[in-house]
């Protein structure tokens, strides 16, 4: 079983008004040191499978569901072989 | 988890059925005179919840049978999932309201959503298709941020559950006062609408019949969720502040269809339906089994549990959401399996009505309880309460009332159009998708919301009113000030009034002077409820509303619905057209104490009120409805905070008129909140058949409508000018403003 | 003419769409279930308002997996007429039978009320009956209804006179050039986040929604007659 963390953002064009709401939150709260937010998500995958092939299943469901590419990119990490 | 349960000498010993809520009179008395033996673990779980108040209405009970509770029109009174009435044709409607303060002021978004997610089941639950969805929300002052982030959290979760259901949200109320700060009110009311040959009961009766379990897996989601509602809040116990549960709208929609379809098209595959709400698995089990006078058995290992390792206690007590119990008749299981496959939800078979009246729960090959039906259900121990008439009352007594003096009244009246409880709340009600299903002929900001039903010349018209203040003051009074409220709403709006349900919030009712509150506001309530033929067929009590001892100001939520017979007699609350004229319909006396003008002016809210007659009150409406069934009324708005001068600016909002006023009264007189009075315009040439209809000497021609966005009101000691252009962008900004301003 | 109203497991204005049709326009229309994998016999198909698998990963994110799908996709490409509000629009992107997405509201609030919009191309089939660059009012009710494309796509919506329906007076979610409403290149798919059968009925107070079925219904019956 390989443990695998997708992270999906916006693409940096594209405005992000949660990112811009928290930041401005974050200043309310004093912290003028944090200049931006970026919202994203990230989902955890546990796939049964060769190292080999693992990459290919990942960016398969990325492409196919995960993501929309119209807005949004993303990129993984392997976290851990179990 | 629990690996290790008490033994039945542990539990006698280490008492942990006072944490759950349990006294030791109780525990007792359920060891020496029901079970003649001790309780094992599940078994005093389960004691814990059913004698909840929240379940049980140990202490509150004696106070409810005041309520009327039938009439000519009543199919279905309280005690189901919610009442039923009579609307003609075959049709019914049926509603509810129900608390959920405690989780929202924990968790406000699942709180506020889940508590609508249960109110919708209830409705359901019936066979009824929710039509429509309300709210009455009672805030702290907004002006910190705790309070900000509450209202956005409830409003969110409210909207965010409603939205994705489908269900409007048509209409409600908001209000804020200091005392909600740490323990706001957060009541929600569904209204469904049925043939009445599809009514449901939540009962499982004949031998052999199947318990089904359909909807979303058991967690440990909300364990005692009943219990905590019956608890108070003090900061220290935050930890223990744990029970909220999370709600997935999807899944209830996907529950709702399939029900509806099981009620609605396969009636003789059903024998009870019952929402599993608080206490979950344990209350609705045993509800449908005593309602029925049955006996049941159970094997908890069948519950779809979405966990590993859950013990039979966790199983029965978890509140998890959007789950259904059903009784099928034997023969039927697959049936019903396939039915709700086809929603892709599951439904399995975790128990059988058994002869006797035994309650028995198995768990991986073991019994876990075995206790009769009503141990659960009938035999809980009634309080007594103690009640005593509050200090403060009793100093009120004899001292003079208020008098307010202005000296500018157009600026008063501005000031009074951004209080946040009279200002515009759109900010908000703009939030909830209000015209789904496309039957909202009025939507949120009128009197009263009106909804057609498709396919007839009726529409239904509903609201939500509770004024704590006018409780506090005076509890009686006050309480017939409520459902004379939500009634004169619903006349403003030309539906006759026809029942209500309740959400009674309340603070600890163990304090004698919260429970003589509690006592008395229901005894006022259940008198304008006898003048007005409205009985209470739905409702719930929520009682501990503290934090840190501090309690709320006594809120009876009072929900009410009317018919309209024929949609075109339905009345707007806005003025329609330049010359009609003015009436005010009820007399103005010197009501202050509890007005918004005492607390705008004087920060507080102090005085005795003056009674009411609601014979007369209910004799006045109805003479008001029959004018507006023969269409003699062009516009009618119920007079509630800020009184006359705040009624008649909120009648031009959004229209393009204005309205010349020449009134006896006196400046302060204008802000008086004296209840039972309405404003109301009326065609030149209907008001010689208008003043017939009404023969009451409490009407008064005041003016006309304009078509210039100006407000001009003479008064008896002056006069005043008001740009409706200007005041209406104040009212609509107020609380934009304040939930803006950084604090 | 005979209109389906697809029904995925969430949508909730299915109900609305079908009694506008079937009620005020006295239409032919019936309930597809996403189950099904055919739209054979159909002229039109309609995709509703709501929450589709509860809005879960994205609006409509989920729905363009459904069984109807690809009988939607190859009804769409044989130029047939296909129509979507709100999520049906979302799912229409979502799906690539429109171009672009559509992202959370600027204000992050789910908003519930009417605006003002323009008709920009009244030679649609689905607009035919409004005046070119008329102003009609529409209600909207969305958390998810921001209009974002690149550049370029928004360039060849333009030029192609694409944009159906634009917002004409406060832009209510952040929509890029104030789209509330595409078809794509052939013009037989329209996807728009306001609500037009909301607003059939004088009762409740509005009527401009209604010349969109009016149009269809007329440009359907055209095709039908031509056909014969």
């Amino acid at each position: 079983m390989i443990n695998v963390r997708i992270f999906v953002t916006y693409k940096e064009s594209v405005f992000d008004p949660q990112g811009e709401t928290i930041t401005e939150a974050i200043h309310s709260l004093g912290h003028s040191d944090v200049k931006q937010v970026h919202v994203g998500k990230f989902f955890d995958v546990q796939v049964d499978s060769s190292k080999e092939n693992v990459e290919k299943t990942i960016s398969e469901i990325s492409e196919q569901l995960l993501v929309n590419f119209n807005l949004e990119t993303y990129h993984y990490e392997i976290m851990e072989e179990a | 988890m629990i690996a290790t349960e008490m033994s039945p000498q542990e539990i006698k010993s280490k008492k942990p059925y006072l944490e759950w809520g349990l006294s030791e009179k109780e525990y007792n008395y359920i060891c020496e005179k029901l079970l003649k033996r001790l309780p094992n673990y599940t078994e005093t779980g389960l004691f814990a919840v059913m004698w909840s108040e929240h379940c049980s209405y140990k202490k509150s009970k004696p106070v409810l049978r005041e309520f009327p509770s039938k009439n000519e029109r009543v199919l279905q009174g309280p005690g189901e999932g919610a009442g039923i009435v009579d609307i003609g044709d075959g049709q019914a409607v049926v509603f509810k309201a129900e608390s959920h303060n405690h989780p929202s002021a924990v968790e406000p978004y699942e709180g506020a959503a889940t508590g609508v997610g249960g109110i919708i089941r209830d409705i359901f639950s019936m066979g009824a298709r929710p039509i429509a969805a309300l709210d009455s929300l009672h805030f702290g002052e907004i002006n910190q941020a705790r309070t900000k982030y509450l209202i956005n959290e409830v409003v969110a979760g409210i909207g965010g559950y409603g939205n994705c259901m489908g269900i409007p949200t048509v209409g409600g109320e908001m209000t804020f006062d200091e005392c909600y700060t740490g323990n706001p009110l957060v009541n929600a009311m569904c209204v469904g609408l049925m043939e009445q040959k599809d009514m449901q009961v939540g009962r499982a009766k004949g031998i052999g019949n199947a318990v089904m379990y359909v909807g979303a897996k058991t967690g440990r989601d909300g364990i005692h969720g009943a219990t905590f509602a019956s608890a108070d809040f003090s900061d220290e116990k935050e930890t223990q502040r744990s029970a909220v549960q999370v709600g997935d709208p999807f899944m209830e929609k996907l529950l709702m269809e399939a029900c509806l379809e099981l009620t609605n098209k396969h009636a003789d595959w059903l024998v009870g339906i019952q929402d599993m709400g608080a206490a979950g698995l344990a209350s609705s089990s045993c509800e449908m089994a005593s309602k029925a006078e049955s006996g049941l058995e159970l094997t908890l290992d069948n519950v779809p549990q979405r966990e590993p390792k859950m013990s039979a206690y966790e199983i029965m007590l978890s509140e998890s959401q959007e789950r259904m119990l059903l009784c099928i008749r034997a023969g039927f299981e697959e049936d019903v399996e396939k039915l709700f496959e086809n929603y892709g939800l599951e439904a399995v078979v975790i128990g059988r009505v058994v002869e006797g009246h035994q309650y028995l729960l198995k768990h991986k090959d073991r019994v876990v309880a075995d206790i009769p039906v009503s141990s659960l259900t009938d035999d809980v121990l009634e309080e007594e309460s103690q009640e005593k008439v509050p200090l403060r009352i009793l100093q009120t007594r004899e001292n003079q009332n208020w008098i307010p003096q202005i000296n500018d009244v157009g600026e008063t009246l501005r000031k009074m159009l951004q209080q946040p409880t009279i200002a515009s709340k759109k900010m908000f009600t703009q939030t909830y998708d209000s015209q789904v299903r496309t039957n909202t002929v009025v939507g949120p900001g009128s009197d009263a919301a009106v909804l057609r039903i498709r396919g007839t010349k009726k529409a239904l018209a509903m609201t939500t009113d509770g004024n704590g203040r006018f409780v506090y003051l005076d509890p009686k009074i006050g309480g017939k000030m409520a459902v004379l409220e939500a009634a004169a709403n619903l006349i403003a709006s030309g539906a006759l009034p026809l029942a209500l349900t309740d959400c009674l919030n309340y603070g600890d009712p163990n304090d004698p002077e919260i429970y003589w509150e509690l006592h008395q506001s229901v005894l006022g309530m259940a008198a304008a409820c006898r003048a007005l033929n409205t009985p209470v067929i739905s409702g719930n009590v929520s009682l501990y509303n503290e934090n840190n001892g501090e309690a709320i100001y006594p809120t009876p939520m009072v929900g009410m619905v009317g018919l309209v017979k024929e949609l075109k007699y339905a009345v707007p609350s806005f003025v329609q057209q330049q010359g009609d004229l003015v009436f005010i319909v009820g007399n103005t006396e010197e009501d202050f104490a509890g007005s918004e003008l005492q607390k705008m002016i004087t920060g507080e809210i102090k005085g005795n009120l003056n009674d009411v007659d609601v014979a007369q009150m209910s004799s006045r409406m109805m003479k008001l409805l029959s004018a507006m069934k023969k269409g003699l009324v062009k516009s009618a708005h119920d007079l509630s905070e800020g009184g006359l001068a705040i009624a008649l600016a909120e009648t031009t909002f959004g229209t393009k008129c204005g309205l010349d006023i020449k009134t006896h009264l006196n400046g302060e007189e204008l802000f008086s909140e004296t209840p039972g009075r309405f404003v109301v315009t009326v065609a030149p040439e209907s008001q010689k058949l208008f003043l017939d209809e009404i023969q009451d000497e409490e009407v008064t021609y005041v003016g006309t409508v304009t078509n210039n966005k100006k407000l001009t009101v003479a008064y008896e000691n002056g006069q005043f000018d008001l740009d409706l252009k200007k005041a209406e962008g104040l009212w609509e900004e107020a609380i934009p403003c304040l939930m803006k301003s950084k604090d | 003419m005979k209109i389906a109203v697809v029904v995925f497991p969430g949508s909730n204005c299915d109900v609305d769409l079908y009694e506008a049709l079937h009620t005020v326009c006295r239409a032919d229309v019936e309930y597809v279930s996403h189950k099904q994998k055919s739209l054979a016999g159909f002229d039109a198909v309609m995709l509703p308002g709501g929450f589709s698998y509860g809005d879960y990963l994205r609006s409509g994110a989920i729905a363009r997996f459904s069984n109807i799908m690809p009988a939607i996709i190859e009804f769409a490409n044989e130029g047939k007429l296909v129509f979507g509000t709100c999520n049906g629009f979302q799912i229409l992107t979502e799906a690539g039978l429109l171009p672009g997405a559509l992202k959370q509201n600027n204000s992050l609030k789910f908003i519930c009320k009417t605006v003002e919009l323009e008709v920009v191309n009244n030679q649609t089939p689905f607009t035919s009956l409004y005046e070119a660059n008329e102003h009609i009012k529409l209600p909207i009710a969305h958390a998810d209804g921001s209009y974002y494309a690149e550049k370029d796509v928004l360039e060849k919506l333009e030029e192609n006179g694409q944009i159906v329906f634009r917002y004409a007076g406060e832009n209510p979610n952040g929509s890029l050039n104030n789209i509330a409403g595409i078809t794509n290149e052939k013009g037989n798919v329209l996807g728009m986040m306001p609500h037009p059968e909301r607003a059939v009925e004088a009762l409740l107070g509005n009527e401009d929604g209604l010349r969109l079925f009016r149009s269809l219904l007329a440009n359907g019956k055209k095709t039908e007659e031509a056909a014969r």
